[in-house]
């Protein structure tokens, strides 16, 4: 039991704000001497996992290509070719978006897309410029955050369709380990359903999101009447 | 053999020359601090493999002080504004999109034409292979355009680097304790817990212990990952699969979805939720969680009612 203490770190640290970094490794130090290992060992553990998680990390080298092209001009012309656009909403955008990047993630074209490569220097400030069309607060946070949650959840509703990809890859080796042998492509198969879930929930969400525009467009103009 | 290796040089590159020019940057009072993590990154992808386990375990200690005591803060170099930035994007017009899509066309064909010269690269990297070529290809495009300066794709790189800053390591902290966890045991308990607490006879009960288990360690974990084992040899394996005959493959298919529903909905899946907002200069860094919440919470759902209705005979 006492090696759930790590769990209650991990809760109360972020409860009061500490470093999200500094918690984790508390807790790891907290559940290692619980269950009984020497901080040495936990140490040794920690820093193999970390070598071997590198991967993940990589992605920042497409920071400085993204950083040159916004110094001359990138997003500007992201907001530009969007209000050149006849009928362009932010909503029909984000599901559009929302399918491009279902669709590529279960084709296993995880890292053409992400918050580093595309939602900063192009699709949220198409967003954005096509939701201050509609009327949209041009200083709010909400169009970019919901920007970048239709990359997360197409990605996520999206990846598991794809035979490798390491989700498919940890559950065949678990079944494995309790004698079920499963070909990737069956677990791939049973992840359509939730994917399709996935498109009507956050694409109605969006769809919704040019009506709100809307209706708060209609209101305002009496707003500023009354004034 | 072109794989990790050459991935993890190209990573170290971009590592080193962010510290380089975060020390540089006389004009950031944290410019130390920032130019150390970027300096134990560089060194993590360039020596991590010769250092040994312990050598690394020091070197994720020397992060976690300097983002701990809050050694690390925003640079103050100077780029262009806005003004001269959308005179820019007029003038070259939409070419400007050209050395952005350059990425993604080179990371989808290497995906597709590395795979036939499986001597020269390794067969399991090459969509990482496929997108550090992308990126060396689009610097090469950008030098050959604006002409800029040698340093300034990596100054304007490290002006975005630092709007992430320590939170670029969380991923990594996480598997890591992952990995102690599965050395404590901590997912027998857990598992062992939620197997408790499912009413009696009731399957519509243990589907809904199951996601919203799944979901729930996520949530904590920062990932999926870390909680399906957990769940599943909790719950999946005696339970769903082993009383009510559940079809193994539909349990752990679904039941993975219902984890990465709490992936949406938590600030330890950082490079998801964090990263983004910071990358956004969002004012409020949990902008990104409460646009997915709507979205998750009745997913969720549905990934409950799929397993209840797909997955038994």
């Amino acid at each position: 039991m006492w090696v759930l203490l790590g769990i209650a770190v991990i809760v109360a640290g972020f409860m009061l704000r500490f470093n999200p970094l500094l918690v984790v490794a508390i807790s790891a130090l907290v559940t290692g001497l619980a269950a009984g290992i020497n901080p040495v060992e936990v140490l040794a553990a920690f820093g193999k996992s970390f070598n071997d998680a590198r991967y993940v990390s990589v992605i920042y080298i497409v920071l400085p290509v993204i950083g040159i092209l916004e110094r001359h001009g990138l997003q500007q012309r992201a907001r530009t070719a969007i209000s050149a656009l006849k009928g362009a909403t932010v909503g029909r955008l984000l599901l559009g978006y929302l399918v491009f990047r279902q669709l590529t993630a279960a084709l296993g074209l995880t890292s053409i897309a992400g918050p580093a490569q595309t939602v900063r220097p192009l699709v949220a400030p198409m967003a954005q410029a096509a939701a201050e069309a509609q009327g949209a607060d041009p200083d709010s946070d909400d169009v970019p955050a919901i920007a970048a949650a239709t990359d997360n959840i197409g990605l996520f509703f999206g990846e598991d369709i794809f035979i490798a990809i390491g989700s498919i890859l940890l559950m065949k080796g678990v079944l494995e380990g309790y004698g079920m042998f499963v070909e990737p492509l069956d677990l791939a198969v049973w992840a359509i359903p939730t994917a399709i879930c996935a498109f009507l929930i956050h694409g109605f969400r969006l769809l919704m999101l040019d009506r709100k525009l809307a209706r708060a467009r209609t209101s305002s103009p009496a707003v500023e009447a009354s004034k | 053999m072109i794989g990790l290796h050459f991935i993890y040089a190209a990573g170290g590159a971009c590592f080193a020359a962010f510290a380089i020019l975060s020390a540089l940057d006389s004009d950031n009072a944290k410019r130390w601090g920032n130019a150390a993590f970027y300096a134990l990154l560089a060194a993590s992808f360039w020596a991590g493999d010769l250092i040994g386990d312990i050598g690394n375990g020091l070197l994720v200690l020397g992060l976690v002080l300097i983002a701990g005591f809050k050694l690390m803060g925003r640079g103050a170099r100077v780029t262009t504004n806005d003004a001269q930035r959308a005179d820019e994007s007029t003038r070259r017009g939409n070419r400007l999109f050209l050395p952005a899509l350059v990425i993604p066309v080179v990371a989808l064909a290497g995906t597709f034409a590395f795979k036939r010269f499986p001597d020269i690269f390794d067969s399991k990297q090459v969509t990482l292979v496929g997108l550090t070529f992308g990126v060396i290809a689009a610097l090469g495009v950008c030098y050959a355009w604006f002409r800029p300066r040698p340093v300034t794709p990596f100054a304007e790189g490290v002006r975005l680097m630092d709007s992430v800053g320590w939170a670029a390591v969380l991923p990594q902290m996480l598997a890591s304790l992952g990995a102690v966890f599965a050395l404590a045991g901590v997912g027998e308990v857990v598992g062992g817990i939620a197997g408790g607490i499912i009413p009696d006879g009731s399957l519509f009960g243990a589907v809904v212990v199951y996601a919203l288990g799944m979901a729930a360690f996520t949530m904590i974990m920062g990932n999926a990952f870390a909680a399906f084992p957990v769940m599943f040899a909790g719950v999946g394996v005696p339970v769903l699969i082993g009383i009510f005959s559940g079809d193994p493959v539909r349990v752990a298919a679904i039941g993975m979805l219902a984890g990465f529903c709490g992936t949406l909905m938590t600030p330890m899946a950082a490079n998801f939720n964090l990263v983004p907002a910071a990358l956004l200069e969002l004012k409020d860094q949990n902008a990104v969680i409460k646009a997915q919440i709507p979205t998750a919470i009745p997913l969720l759902a549905a990934n409950v009612l799929l397993i209840y209705f797909l997955a038994f005979p």
